[in-house]
């Protein structure tokens, strides 16, 4: 269960050694734009140490590589990749093509270190016009492919238009991603929400994104997980509708009835899937308390 | 009849009270780093040439440097305190005193001046207002500071009592803390503090992401223990961490319309935010940390004034500190057995002491500190401690942002925070696991020159603090 995803920079040690306490069901160890060109090798050691000593248990880890226009991707892909993290992050993937590329290297490291294939998955960061416009092709670019993860910082300067609050300028963008993702069978994060002082704003924004459909939201301040877990948990009250709706299917099939009403609204096939969903989701985290599905 | 008590100058006072070389003065720390009358009695008595006093200071500030140049010219050779700052300790701690500085507790310090174990000549108490008699209070005034608390036991108890004010009232001042029958003469002077030295730097909230993790384990710690329920009492101290932690216990309180019977303690801002929304039928105030609390002690009936042997002495009946439910503690490093040590830093500097740390620890069914797994490269679990300032069987829980350690006495409470989903891990775990980031620490190169000792509560001795 990823709900949120927190970015800690690749150079700061004091964040790093305490990235596992801050409550994020996966942390990203940002290798590219927190770390400046000169300090890309440095961070390397850091977070490839940080990762050796402290092993963060109970979050995944994910490793955002600098973008394959710099010199740097493959050597942090040669550091990381020993360390089997669940998730490599490219950024600034706009075509199917970017995917592959990190693929192939990904691939030839797993086999010169005896992984199996497929070990490290990926998380394409598409945060370009042209990348959201390909989001269905990155998405389906390789078995390796996770997640994708929309970053709304760059791509509104590529769009040229300023970024808000309220993210109506990002709103089309969102859609398209959630769309492709699910019709490529993987999941979809959100763009980390900047303004760290502004908690009410934080919930607004993670309850639109999950709106769309996202699964999760990435966040670059600590502040801003409990929020983003919140919204992404499922609440009580669509736990106990999930289990009412299981127990009217079950009612139902045992009277032989076809149609099944409940709470006055008919229940179809997507209603129970959501409800499984739902459940499964609440049985992850630990919610729900001792209810099952009879 | 006794005309009035008003004597013109600090001078003529320790003159009519008779104070000579080797006596033993008090001074209580409600002005905390605002206070004036400390340095101006020494420079007085300095003035006068009265050499070899002892003094004994419920707490010593940063704003009391000038003690040190007292005691390297003679006129102070003997320290009693229970709590030291990191300025005058770091002095103390190289050894300018011939005699070790005598530690105690909040509640230890007044059961001792009572017994007559630390016998008070004259004791200076500082007063916010006072009338020419010697009724006083800090309640009110230019400099209030609240609650007079820790000034109990010295005008109980000390020989001669002398109050400073820089508010002379016509007698009878009506809303007295300390009365008149304790009171030998009383000095007006120009000021005898800064208020918003009142107000140390530990008594916001954190922004640390960090601590905030720590702060909200802790409210759930406290929320499973099976004490938070109506009726429910509580102490927190002014750290930042702590303070979070009444935050987030705010929440859950109010979310659960628990309502609890007193908030205890050094009185913040927040505890009287608690009070006035609910959580509390009443606050319990031995001494106030900011101007909120002051405010709140002046005008709401609910905020009471308690004294020292009150609030903690074990000499007392009984204290308040034996009716608490919850305390939430800090600490400079914590052991394997649980012992804390409050008293020096990493280097074996006094930089702290007991304040009612021991006390509340003794007193209260949970005792729980709260720090983080490392500072500054070191960590905070340690084999053992550099200075015992609590005993450990005291202390019940130890909350870091990595885990949760409980007493091993305390296998129902482990129980109940690991059915509640909390990280419960074993002591010797959260040292391994902060040992496996910043290695294992040198210990620290001390003298063999005692520097100063720390007695428990009941007076017996806990530890020796040497020079380094």
């Amino acid at each position: 269960m990823r709900r949120s995803m927190l970015f800690l920079p690749g150079n700061t040690p004091n964040i790093l050694i305490n990235g596992d306490a801050l409550g994020a069901d996966a942390l990203i160890f940002d290798l590219e734009d927190a770390v400046s060109p000169d300090e890309k090798d440095a961070a390397r050691v850091l977070v490839r140490s940080a990762i050796k000593a402290l092993g963060y248990r109970g979050c995944e880890i994910i490793v955002r590589i600098n973008g394959i226009d710099t010199p740097y991707w493959q050597d942090d892909l040669r550091e990381m990749i020993p360390l089997r993290p669940s998730l490599i992050m490219p950024p600034k993937t706009s075509c199917a093509q970017d995917v592959r590329t990190v693929d192939e290297f990904i691939g030839r490291l797993e086999g010169e270190l005896g992984f199996e294939a497929g070990t490290v998955r990926l998380i394409p960061l598409i945060e370009t016009a042209l990348g959201v416009e390909n989001a269905y092709e990155i998405a389906s670019a390789s078995g390796r492919v996770a997640a994708i993860f929309l970053g709304g910082e760059d791509l509104t300067a590529d769009l040229r238009c300023k970024r808000t609050r309220e993210g109506a300028e990002i709103a089309y963008a969102r859609s398209r991603m959630v769309v492709a993702a699910r019709a490529a069978g993987v999941d979809v994060y959100d763009t980390p929400f900047t303004d760290v002082n502004d908690d009410e704003g934080l919930v607004l924004d993670a309850q639109t994104a999950k709106s769309f459909g996202f699964t999760g939201k990435a966040a670059i301040s600590p502040r801003h997980v409990p929020g983003i877990n919140e919204v992404f948990s499922p609440s009580m009250a669509e736990i106990d509708y999930a289990y009412e709706v299981l127990e009217a299917i079950r009612l139902a099939k045992e009277q032989g009835r076809g149609a099944v009403a409940l709470r006055g609204k008919m229940i179809d096939a997507p209603i129970v899937a959501r409800a499984r969903q739902t459940i499964e989701a609440a049985e992850q985290l630990g919610l729900g308390g001792n209810r099952h599905e009879k | 009849m006794k005309n009035d008590k008003l004597t013109p100058s600090i001078a003529e006072a320790v003159r009519q009270c008779g104070l000579r070389d080797g006596m033993t003065i008090s001074f209580h720390h409600h002005l905390r780093n605002g206070d004036y009358v400390l340095n101006m009695v020494l420079d007085t008595v300095a003035g006068m040439g009265i050499r070899g006093l002892t003094v004994n200071a419920s707490s010593l500030f940063d704003t009391h440097m000038p003690i040190v140049d007292h005691i390297k010219n003679g006129v102070v050779t003997g320290l009693e305190a229970d709590y030291i700052s990191g300025g005058v300790g770091a002095h103390i701690s190289r050894g300018i005193l011939k005699k070790p500085v005598i530690f105690r507790s909040h509640g230890g310090r007044p059961y001792d001046i009572e017994r007559g174990a630390s016998p008070v000549d004259v004791a200076f108490i500082a007063a916010p207002t006072s009338d020419p008699m010697g009724n006083c209070t800090g309640k009110t005034g230019p400099s209030a500071c609240g609650s007079l608390g820790y000034a109990f036991p010295d005008a109980l108890y000390a020989k001669k009592v002398v109050v400073i004010t820089d508010n002379l009232v016509p007698y009878p001042l009506q809303d007295w803390s300390i009365d008149e029958t304790h009171v030998d003469c009383v000095v007006k002077v120009d000021q005898i503090g800064d208020p918003s030295g009142i107000v140390s730097g530990t008594t916001k909230i954190t922004r640390d992401p960090v601590g905030l993790v720590m702060a909200d384990t802790a409210a759930k710690v406290i929320a499973a223990s099976g004490l938070l329920k109506d009726g429910f009492s509580f102490q927190t101290g002014a750290g930042g961490a702590s303070l979070a932690a009444a935050k987030y216990l705010k929440d859950i309180m109010l979310r659960e319309r628990i309502c609890g019977s007193f908030g205890l303690g050094g009185i913040t801002g927040y505890m009287v935010d608690m009070l006035n929304e609910g959580c509390f039928e009443t606050l319990l105030d031995v001494q106030c940390f900011d101007l909120k609390a002051v405010e709140s002690i002046r005008t709401n009936p609910r905020h009471r004034e308690i004294s020292a042997m009150h609030y903690a002495s074990p000499g007392a009946r009984s204290a308040v500190v034996d009716s608490l439910d919850v305390v939430i503690l800090g600490a400079t490093e914590i052991d394997l057995d649980f012992n804390v040590n409050v008293h020096t830093d990493s280097q074996g500097r006094i930089m702290g002491g007991s304040g009612g740390h021991s006390d509340t620890a003794a007193g209260a069914k949970l005792a729980m500190i709260i720090a983080p797994l490392s500072r500054a490269r070191l960590p905070i679990v340690m084999e053992h401690v550099t200075c015992v300032s609590t005993p450990g069987e005291t202390v019940d829980v130890l909350v870091t942002q990595k885990g949760v350690a409980v007493n091993p006495r305390q296998k129902e409470l482990a129980q109940r925070l690991r059915d509640a989903g909390l990280p419960v891990c074993g002591i010797d775990e959260l040292k391994a696991r902060a040992e496996a980031m910043t290695g294992v620490p040198q210990p620290i190169a001390r003298g063999d020159r005692p520097v100063a000792e720390v007695l428990y509560r009941d007076g017996s001795h806990l530890d020796t603090i040497y020079n380094v």
